[in-house]
């Protein structure tokens, strides 16, 4: 048991370094959009278990997103299960209920697509999304269309600046997400889960649930989509529905499809990619004067597309491509 | 008929207004190798679909071990023991040879999802086990070599013998092979034959093979169902099928006078 922590916590000792940094050497929005790098690749690597290694088409993401968002600034805003000194588990409280709510609605979701596929199915999950953001809109007690305003955030303490502590707790649940997600891809569970995408026939055929899998990988999935809406809800601290349009969900499918479907460090990859390549072209407007960001970062996912169809990664993940170019190299 | 192993009785499968298959019955006992042919169309293929829960029989019963096996879901009656082969090679192909044959022993993994998140003990004794079973079936056809390559890019005849070695993964008590030998040469044929006959040995298994080529079908069955046009017209050992009038104008016509 230790000795399966050890990876983990390694890593999430070793990218506290980059919060050091940011900390130190950059300004207040270059930080903010640190932290919206790992909300998106939470969210990308949590659809990718869905769309990419079980081959579902899912367009449902902001609608667990925003289950999660709604429950954990809600939530914070009327609970405080433990004491002041120690608030930063609070939010560790509330973002696991984010996620179960979350995961609660991905149950419901997976049943459909029981028996939908592909295009059907990404219909299904488009309409649960709208379904979600026309519900909240409608609810009162969760603010309707004007949201909720002044969610508590992170506490500093302990000697931690704010966004230190919102650093750590975001890289705390980037670093969970990874490792849960890694390891279930890596095992025999994930075997099955890619045997659901490769042929359903033939995995049925082979004592496979096919059924059930789906089933897991939309309920996983969307745990993880709820944390990640707890994240954004506690970082920007203002949500509304419209901050979890369809438009979040393709976004997410984009970082998944970009990075390679199946590929996670291509999810992880894609998703920083799409989330400061917009944020990096604001220097250009300056010089031009014209905000050409949107037609750059287009022109760019379109040249991908063209240049690398199976996205950045393909189905490897990082460790391959580099035994790949080692082995060309020598 | 107690130690009948697989028990098909008047299974019937109707697609609208055509019926595939007509009240057909045959049994295999433990430990049997049975055939079944027939002409192009005869429903061969889908007698096979209705025995592992694909097509439910519009009527009739399919009966494993004395267990009714109608209406239960594809990976249910894999759990209870009965396993295929596909006639159209359906390997995951975009996995690796070794992955085909992990995922159908996923089924018989006892660690759930925790265990493999936690990565305890208990999961990396089974994964290690559960991988070292697999290379031992990759044995069986000298596929072990071949581990770590893709299913998609092996020659056609391994494609062929992957997929029974993925249905041995299952521990079935009854494996079904749909065309083994489809695209075969002879003497590819031949030592599918015998290692057909000697997996059946080694593992106890009871096999029920659909298959083209006569010569492998009258060399090691011994009980052969003919059917034609969904209809069973003879039964018996490779001798009496041989022999048979209504075998003989099922594949050849009848001569005109």
């Amino acid at each position: 048991m230790l000795k399966s922590l050890k990876a983990p916590v390694l890593s999430f000792l070793g990218f506290i370094l980059i919060g050091v940094v940011l900390e130190f050497g950059f300004s207040a929005f270059i930080q903010i959009t640190a932290l919206f790098v790992l909300v998106n690749i939470i969210l990308a690597m949590s659809l990718n278990l869905v769309n990419g290694t079980t081959g579902q088409f899912s367009l449902g993401h902001a609608g667990f997103m925003a289950v999660g968002a709604y429950v954990s600034a809600y939530s914070s805003q009327h609970w405080v299960p433990l004491p002041e000194s120690l608030g930063f588990l609070n939010f560790i409280i509330y973002a696991v209920l984010a996620g179960l709510f979350a995961a609660f609605f991905g149950f419901l979701v997976g049943q459909p697509s029981l028996r939908l596929k592909g295009d059907y199915l990404a219909i299904v999950t488009l309409g649960f999304g709208e379904i979600i953001r026309v519900a909240l809109l409608n609810m009162d007690f969760l603010g309707g269309a004007r949201g909720i305003h002044a969610i508590p955030t992170l506490p500093e303490g302990w000697g931690l600046s704010r966004f230190m502590s919102q650093y750590l707790f975001g890289l705390f649940w980037t670093v969970t997400c990874f490792f849960v997600l890694w390891r279930i891809i890596h095992s025999s569970h994930g075997r099955a889960l890619l045997s659901v995408r490769e042929d359903e026939i033939a995995a049925e055929a082979m004592g496979v649930n096919t059924t059930s899998m789906k089933v897991r990988a939309f309920v996983i999935a969307a745990f993880f989509a709820g944390v990640a809406g707890a994240m954004s809800a506690h970082y920007v601290r203002y949500i509304s529905p419209s901050s979890f349009g369809f438009l979040k969900s393709v976004d997410v499918v984009i970082m998944v499809v970009l990075g390679g479907m199946g590929s996670m460090t291509g999810a992880i990859f894609a998703a920083i990619l799409v989330t400061l390549l917009p944020e990096v072209l604001r220097g250009l407007q300056d010089l031009t004067g014209v905000d050409l960001r949107m037609v750059i970062y287009s022109l760019a996912l379109i040249l991908v597309m063209i240049l690398r169809p199976k996205g950045l990664f393909g189905e490897m993940e990082l460790p391959d491509l580099w035994r790949r170019y080692v082995r060309r190299s020598s | 008929m107690s130690d009948a192993l697989l028990e098909v009785s008047g299974i019937t499968m109707r697609f609208g207004g055509l019926k595939a298959v007509d009240n057909l019955s045959f049994t295999l006992k433990k430990g049997q190798l049975g055939g079944l042919i027939g002409p192009n169309g005869a429903g061969k293929t889908t007698v096979f679909n209705m025995l592992t829960g694909v097509y439910r029989p519009t009527h009739g019963d399919v009966k494993l071990g004395g267990r009714s096996m109608v209406g239960l879901r594809p990976y249910q009656i894999s759990h209870h023991g009965l396993t295929r082969t596909f006639q159209n090679i359906r390997l995951f192909k975009n996995l690796s040879v070794l992955n085909n044959v992990l995922i159908a022993t996923h089924q018989h993994a006892r660690t759930g999802l925790w265990a493999a998140v936690a990565r305890n003990q208990a999961f990396r004794k089974e994964d290690r086990e559960m991988r070292e079973r697999a290379l031992d079936l990759l044995k069986i056809f000298k596929l072990d070599g071949k581990a770590d390559e893709q299913a998609g890019s092996l020659p056609y005849g391994q494609q062929r013998q992957l997929e029974i070695v993925r249905a041995m993964a299952t521990q079935p008590k009854v494996i079904l092979l749909d065309e083994p030998a489809a695209g075969m040469n002879h003497s590819e044929t031949h030592s599918l034959m015998e290692t057909i006959a000697r997996i059946r040995q080694d593992f106890q298994l009871t096999v029920l093979l659909i298959e083209h080529d006569m010569k492998l079908v009258m060399g090691i069955c011994e009980n052969i169902v003919v059917l034609d046009h969904g209809v069973k017209i003879e039964e018996g050992a490779p001798e009496r099928i041989r022999s048979s009038p209504k075998v003989i104008e099922a594949y050849l016509g009848v001569e005109e006078e």
